[in-house]
């Protein structure tokens, strides 16, 4: 057997393949100013000091350079000029499922998710367009003190609570990306969970783009209290259209004093979207944050999950799956940075490249000067499908003083021809190995999302796996 | 030792030209001066200069060395010591040729070129024309490397013809001398079909506290199925500035074993590169550096498979004392369609005070499916339970501290397989180890 003959794959997109009359009540035209923004603010009645943070970052964000001396060139094809930056439905965040209209539900259905299912979620926060169109928020949850809400609901009502983090985990300028969603931002899910409050139920998030050349920019801010506990979901799929879509969040969470936090990602972008996320974390004394990170759409993502460990005996973690397909180049990694004593992370990445498809792991970890018991573990490993992929490994490790560990280690491989025989030889065709081989890759990692997202996980692995051998 | 210094300085010629200024060091090296003169100095936000401190890349308090007097001639001959048993052995200070003891007859008849960089020039100039600097530096030394090429006046040249084997090792030792004084030493060795050489380089400061800049380019070239070992010890004062482009093609079947020992220089660049360009070669990158004070030793390496078949083994290890920082930067990259590449990076750093500081950044760039590929990166301290052992044992703290040390950097010389060489390289660590420290 010869991986030579290997034929490229064909994406199966058909899924998340179709789109709605578009109605936007609220529409800021394509392009980026001034004008823009008080647009924006007014008409989300937003307040003086957020219009002036808008403002600022604006700035910030016309100022900055793009990114140049490693990222990749497919960024220079990105027409800010060409972008929606804000559009609603017209809708107010509902609460009730009989509010949803029509349209909605449908997706909803060719999206696969069981009327059973939505039942049970604890709080379903669906983002359609920019507004937040649905959200409901499950009494028990509401009970418990635990506010779920859209960013601009959050800010709006619970100032008190948001402002205090709002923008401090993930400064304005921490990078273009991140400068040009604190001017534009909208959507997104503010949760805050009172201190002891273990949230039982997964709280979740679906978000869809739904209008051509039309960027998403939500915000979302995590607080867990003291003690707390909080598992925060969010899966994507995005019909397909002829020009890119950007897509640029910002993720912010916070963990008081013995929280845990745990954020799941399930990112499957269609292959015209650039997915440029910033994503962090603050875990204070002996909390945990541990972001799941899984990405298989889009055309170009770059997003690299941190945490910054600033109480002692903080814990971060970051496991991240990556599949790139033909044409799709997924650039991930972690970042940590310790900052107390006793703090300890893990990385552990697992990539498949196919066909013309690129991944990519880049990696920060920082143990500075003076700090004891600091421990990092990283671990990365790639599998090459096609003699055409490609997959590169880019960790950066900086370590002060002789109180601390760390080690890194990463491997690439391609799938064994012998396994692939051996099962074929039970019957199994090739493709059925293949992608049998793929999923027990990465299987340690897919076990470790909830039992929903694990399953739909392995079906996305086996349609992107499907025709890539011949 | 601070005398020394004064001394050294006040001897210093009023006329010596600073080096910044000193143009090009024959009318061929115009092209390589007007090169280095237009290269930007690396910013901090370059990739490939990432972690370093390039704000002291600063050279302009360096001149243009002088040639040595006798008396200094004298000293530094007697003080070039090496192995007890070499094939050739040669002795430059300041880029100026002060002795050779040349190969045996019989190499000679078998066509051994072993000669100082400048006859070569003269005598052979294809052979030059085809090897000298052909590999251009890629790892972000560019400037540098053009200012090797514009000031090279001094170096070895070594060509050891097809099927011809030198059993022993052959060495170079290379001086500065005088406060200031910069040097270029430069080390060709062309390995054509079959043929085995080991080379050793020594790069020595007179004077162990004299600032001073070296930048040195050593490439090497072999044929199908030859073999080259080539160990370079840097040693230079530990106020110096050292840079050191070194390239290696690896050709068929051959294997190339590369050691570079860092102990002296205040600022250290090391930029290696292996072309692993025919199918079956192989290519062994070894480092050990000892840092120690405020010592900075940024390594760069890169690992590329451009055929299929071809083996790469870097491990490089660092123990840093006191405020040392190290960087290492490594890539491997297997190009499209170099199948069944078997390449290996691994970097080590032991810690052993609390202001140190490693930098590790391995790096993987595949572009083959059918490959093995594995890098790994630590950084720790040495084991309180191995120190308790030696210590109940009743060897004193800092001696058991050493041996573990010790221990830690002797496994990469005994990837060299030639005992004597690695006991010379022993007694230098033990030397670095002994010497009074500038905290």
């Amino acid at each position: 057997m010869s991986t030579e003959t290997v034929s490229q794959i064909d994406i199966d997109r058909t899924r998340g393949d179709f789109s709605y009359p578009e109605s936007h009540t609220f529409d800021a035209g394509t392009g980026l100013t001034k004008d823009t923004i008080d647009y924006i603010s007014k008409v989300k009645g937003e307040a003086e000091w957020i219009r002036e943070f808008r403002h600022r970052a604006l700035e910030v964000f016309q100022s900055k350079p793009m990114p140049t001396h490693w990222a990749s060139k497919d960024l220079e094809n990105i027409i800010f000029e060409n972008i929606r930056y804000y559009l609603a439905n017209g809708q107010k965040p509902t609460r009730s499922w009989d509010e949803v209209p029509e349209d909605v539900k449908r997706t909803f259905e060719r999206l696969g998710i069981p009327e059973q299912e939505r039942k049970f979620l604890a709080g379903v926060e669906a983002q359609f367009d920019s507004e937040a169109v649905y959200s409901n928020i499950k009494a028990a949850v509401g009970e418990q003190g635990v506010i779920f809400c859209g960013s601009t609901e959050g800010l709006r009502e619970h100032p008190e609570i948001f402002r205090k983090w709002f923008g401090k985990v993930i400064p304005t300028g921490d990078n273009k990306f991140s400068a040009l969603n604190s001017a534009v931002f909208s959507g997104g899910s503010f949760i805050y969970v009172p201190p002891g409050v273990k949230v039982k139920h997964p709280l979740q998030a679906y978000f869809r783009i739904n209008a051509e050349n039309f960027g998403q920019f939500e915000r979302t801010l995590i607080i867990a209290d003291e003690g707390s506990e909080v598992m925060y979901m969010e899966g994507c799929t995005a019909p397909k259209f002829e020009t890119a879509t950007l897509h640029s969040a910002v993720v912010e969470l916070v963990a008081m004093k013995g929280a845990k936090i745990q954020y799941v990602t399930v990112q499957n972008w269609s292959a015209n979207v650039f997915n440029l996320v910033t994503k962090r974390a603050i875990a204070h004394e002996e909390a945990e944050v541990k972001w799941i990170d899984c990405n298989i759409g889009s055309r170009l993502t770059m997003k690299y999950p941190g945490v910054i460990l600033k109480g002692r005996k903080a814990r971060g973690e970051v496991i991240s799956i990556a599949l790139a397909s033909d044409g799709q180049h997924q650039d991930t990694g972690a970042k940590m940075i310790h900052a107390a004593d006793e703090t300890t992370s893990n990385i552990v990445s697992k990539s498949i490249s196919v066909g013309t498809g690129r991944a990519t792991y880049r990696g920060l970890v920082h143990i500075p000067k003076h700090l004891k018991g600091c421990k990092n573990n990283t671990e990365c490993d790639a599998l090459l499908i096609n003699s055409t992929a490609r997959t590169d490994t880019y960790p950066a490790i900086t370590v002060r003083g002789t109180g601390n560990s760390s080690q890194h280690e990463a491997s690439v491989s391609q799938i064994s021809a012998e396994q692939i025989f051996y099962m074929q030889q039970r019957g199994l065709t090739e493709a059925q190995a293949m992608s049998l081989s793929v999923n027990g890759f990465v299987n340690d990692l897919v076990r470790q999302f909830p039992m929903e997202y694990s399953v739909e996980l392995k079906r996305l692995i086996d349609l992107e796996m499907e025709g890539s051998v011949g | 030792m601070s005398t020394a210094i004064l001394e050294s300085a006040a001897v210093l010629p009023t006329t010596a030209t600073p080096i910044l200024s000193a143009g090009p060091a024959s009318p061929e090296q115009a092209g390589a001066w007007e090169k280095f003169t237009a290269l930007p100095m690396p910013v901090r936000t370059d990739e490939e200069w990432r972690f370093a401190k390039v704000k002291d890349l600063d050279l302009s308090g360096y001149v243009q060395a002088q040639p040595v007097d006798d008396a200094a001639r004298e000293e530094l001959l007697a003080r070039s010591e090496g192995l007890a048993a070499v094939a050739g052995r040669m002795v430059f200070a300041n880029d100026q040729l002060l002795a050779q003891e040349t190969l045996g007859a019989a190499l000679r008849q078998q066509g051994v070129l072993w000669l100082p960089l400048e006859q070569a020039v003269a005598e052979h100039p294809e052979l030059l024309h085809k090897h000298f600097m052909r590999e251009e530096a890629i790892l972000g030394g560019q400037k540098f490397a053009a200012l090797h090429a514009s000031q090279v006046r001094a170096g070895t040249f070594l060509y050891v013809p097809r099927g011809v084997e030198i059993d022993l090792p052959i060495e170079a030792f290379h001086w500065m001398h005088g406060a200031h004084a910069s040097v270029f030493p430069h080390t060709l060795i062309i390995a054509e079909d079959m043929a085995k050489v080991t080379l050793i380089d020594y790069y020595e400061s007179a004077d162990a506290a004299a600032p001073g800049l070296a930048c040195a380019v050593n490439d090497l070239w072999l044929g199908a199925g030859a073999n080259v070992t080539y160990v370079c010890v840097q040693n230079w004062s530990r106020t110096a500035h050292s840079f050191q482009m070194n390239s290696t093609v690896v050709g068929r079947d051959a294997q190339s074993k590369s050691l570079f020992v860092q102990l002296g220089g205040q600022h250290v660049r090391s930029e290696s590169v292996s072309h692993l360009r025919g199918p079956g070669g192989r290519s062994d990158m070894l480092a050990v550096t000892v840092a120690a004070a405020a010592q900075e030793v940024d390594a760069r390496t890169l690992q590329i498979h451009e055929v299929p078949n071809t083996q790469s083994d870097l491990l490089y290890k660092n123990s840093l004392d006191d405020t040392a920082r190290t960087i290492f930067a490594g890539l491997i990259r297997v190009d499209p369609g170099a199948h069944r590449t078997d390449a290996y990076q691994k970097v080590r750093n032991l810690l052993l005070s609390d202001e140190a500081e490693a930098n590790s950044a391995p790096g993987l760039e595949i572009e083959a499916d059918d490959v093995r590929c594995t890098h790994g990166a630590t950084c720790g301290q040495i084991e309180q339970e191995e120190l308790f052992y030696l210590l109940s044992r009743g060897i004193p703290k800092n001696e058991a501290q050493r041996l573990i040390v010790f221990g830690f950097l002797n496994e990469v010389f005994e990837r060299l397989g030639n005992e004597p060489v690695q006991d010379n390289l022993r007694k230098l660590v033990r030397a670095k180890f002994a010497a009074p420290r500038q905290r």
